[in-house]
């Protein structure tokens, strides 16, 4: 048996953030090829439902547990975690490529001297040499780059939230969880003073149906007919990067590498080619819808309704019988 | 306070060509520019030196003696020197070689307060350089930054943009951040920083000026490896409908729709 795959869980104040339970979605066939435990190492504060992360996958959990790690510090996380997986040793280690994740896993890296790959869209085993594969947009986003770390270990990588849906959660599933009290000896350099608590302006990454928008739709007056579209169907409105590069609408509209990842029921891309940057951020939608006037749209590759159409005569006749339906519910 | 900004050249454009059977990019056939997202921390260290006058910025850049145009450029807008990483050994770097080179300089230049770094570049889309610095340098490090609040001799406070709200956060100096574009538009070019730019010498760091090993850098001190670069083949079962007029695809839409429950 080699050693742990183990994944870096995450805590939202004393519970624990979903974003770890996908972590071990992604988690669960490497360790199966690798024969191996999947682990969790979480860090708080009397936290909440500990045992979910086994029923949602893990065979083991790690919880270091003291009143400095009830929120996230990126010195005293690493105080903790660089010790750990010394003597851990393990094979791989995943996060979510959240702002934590993207702030602990290359400050990791840079003191285990080892390999971390940003943003995977698949992680896979080499059956050969068992080495991690890591594949990820790469150049602008154009092209896929599969990366390896041979030598050194752990390999790291990050995923991206809603990249995966969760395993079936299932409470009848065994695993250890060992509640560690670490010792932590370290005056932080970085002290939170405050937090201000925002709502998050579009509730993009929940939707369960994002209407999205691209250059097709040539100007903003007409992208913002999604925004009449999305309150009728009551989803969010998302965009590809050209549009929010043009001040169409705010980045945090963004869909794809550079903005968000969304899996909704339905995706309905509008005047969007699908560069392999926004396909990264929707791909794992459950359904597709695509309307491009270009029949060759890269888009359409990914559609389960490719419609070769112009946007801007669709539009208008897509929100009038909807809101036609409205009324006559 | 001497301060760093780390600032990258990137292709101009996402629309970069690929040599297919290398699977690497035709840089020579894109024009490079600064990294847009690096704009934003120059920006941070003018605003910066505005509060705490007695302020130094110094740009640094990793890359080919072309470079040296992405300093000059960070010149113009106010920075006051720069420094070009350039060794052909230096070449196919990962993060963390990139991190370790860069290192290597900041060890060498004596006391400093800040090394303020973009949220990512355009092209590698990591974010990874800043906190792998910070790691190999065991500095404390600021990622998301989006408002200065407070600068003094021996701190900084700042505000963080995270996913639930804003953090805000005092962090002892010397520092790495990392800001966003929350920090405030870029200013341009003055007409009198072109000038100096033009005046300005660039000194240029190589392999053996930094003290380093040829094993230690590039692509020989990358724990990484790109094994395989391709065009993504994405197999969905999709159905393309070509429709003659916008009722028959707003029907389809619709019939989609219900299908699924949706409407």
């Amino acid at each position: 048996m080699s050693k742990d795959v183990i994944i870096l869980g995450e805590t939202k104040g004393e519970k624990i953030h979903p974003v770890t339970y996908e972590l071990l979605a992604w988690g669960k066939g490497l360790s199966e090829k690798l024969n191996s435990n999947l682990s969790v190492v979480i860090l708080g504060k009397n936290l909440e439902g500990v045992e979910e992360i086994i029923y949602y996958g893990a065979d083991k959990v790690y919880y270091f547990e003291h009143s400095a790690l009830d929120i996230f510090n990126v010195e005293i996380y690493s105080e903790v975690l660089v010790p750990f997986i010394k003597k851990m040793q393990p094979e791989i280690v995943l996060a979510g490529a959240t702002t934590t994740g993207r702030t602990i896993m290359p400050y990791l890296a840079g003191k285990l001297k080892t390999g971390l790959t940003a943003d995977c869209t698949s992680l896979d085993i080499e059956e050969k040499t068992g080495l991690l594969l890591q594949t990820r947009p790469a150049i602008g986003g154009n092209v896929l780059a599969t990366i390896k770390t041979p030598l050194h270990k752990p390999q790291m990588a990050t995923v991206r939230p809603k990249g995966k849906r969760p395993l079936e959660r299932d409470p009848n599933r065994k695993g250890d969880i060992e509640i560690i009290r670490p010792e932590i000896n370290i005056n932080s350099r970085i002290e939170r003073l405050d937090f201000k608590t925002r709502e998050e302006e579009v509730s993009l990454v929940d939707a369960e149906i994002v209407v999205s928008g691209g250059k097709g739709l040539k100007d903003p007056q007409n992208f913002s007919m999604l925004f009449e579209i999305s309150r009728i169907l009551g989803a969010a409105v998302g965009a590809s990067r050209s549009v929010v590069d043009m001040g169409w609408v705010e980045y945090p509209h963004q869909v794809g590498l550079s903005g968000k990842t969304v899996n909704p029921r339905v995706y309905i891309a509008i005047g969007i080619s699908g560069a392999v940057q926004h396909l990264a951020g929707m791909m794992n939608s459950e359904s597709i819808i695509a309307i491009n006037k270009d029949p060759e749209a890269p888009i359409f590759q990914v559609a389960d309704l490719g419609i070769v159409g112009d946007a801007l005569e669709i539009l208008p006749v897509l929100k009038k019988r909807l809101e036609e339906r409205k009324r006559n519910v | 306070m001497n301060i760093y900004v780390l600032v990258k050249q990137v292709p101009a454009t996402d629309k970069v060509k690929i040599d297919e059977t290398t699977g690497t990019m035709k840089r020579e056939e894109v024009e490079a520019v600064i990294n847009p997202l690096d704009l934003y921390a120059i920006e941070g260290a003018l605003r910066i030196r505005e509060i705490y006058n007695d302020s130094h910025i110094t740009a640094v850049s990793m890359g080919p003696s072309k470079a040296e145009e992405v300093l000059k450029e960070a010149i113009s807008m106010g920075c006051d020197h720069g420094i070009l990483l350039s060794d052909r050994a230096f070449a196919g770097a990962d993060t963390w070689a990139t991190s370790y080179t860069i290192a290597s300089l900041i060890k060498k230049m004596g006391d400093f307060s800040l090394i303020i770094t973009g949220e990512k570049a355009t092209d590698g889309e990591t974010g990874q350089v800043g906190p792998s610095l910070a790691g190999q340098l065991n500095l404390p490090i600021v990622t998301y930054v989006g408002s200065i609040v407070e600068v003094r001799d021996d701190y900084i406070v700042v505000e963080r943009e995270i996913e639930y709200g804003t953090e805000v956060v005092r962090v002892k100096l010397p520092a790495v951040i990392s800001v966003v574009k929350a920090i405030g538009e870029p200013r341009l070019p003055t007409l009198r920083g072109k000038i100096r730019a033009r005046e300005t010498r660039i000194d240029v760091y190589n392999l053996e000026s930094l003290g380093l090993n040829r094993e230690e850098v590039g692509l020989s001190g990358s724990p990484t490896r790109v094994v395989k670069v391709f065009y993504p083949r994405i197999s969905r079962e999709g159905k393309k409908v070509k429709t003659s007029t916008p009722d028959e695809a707003v029907n389809s839409i619709i019939q989609f729709l219900e299908i699924r429950g949706i409407l």
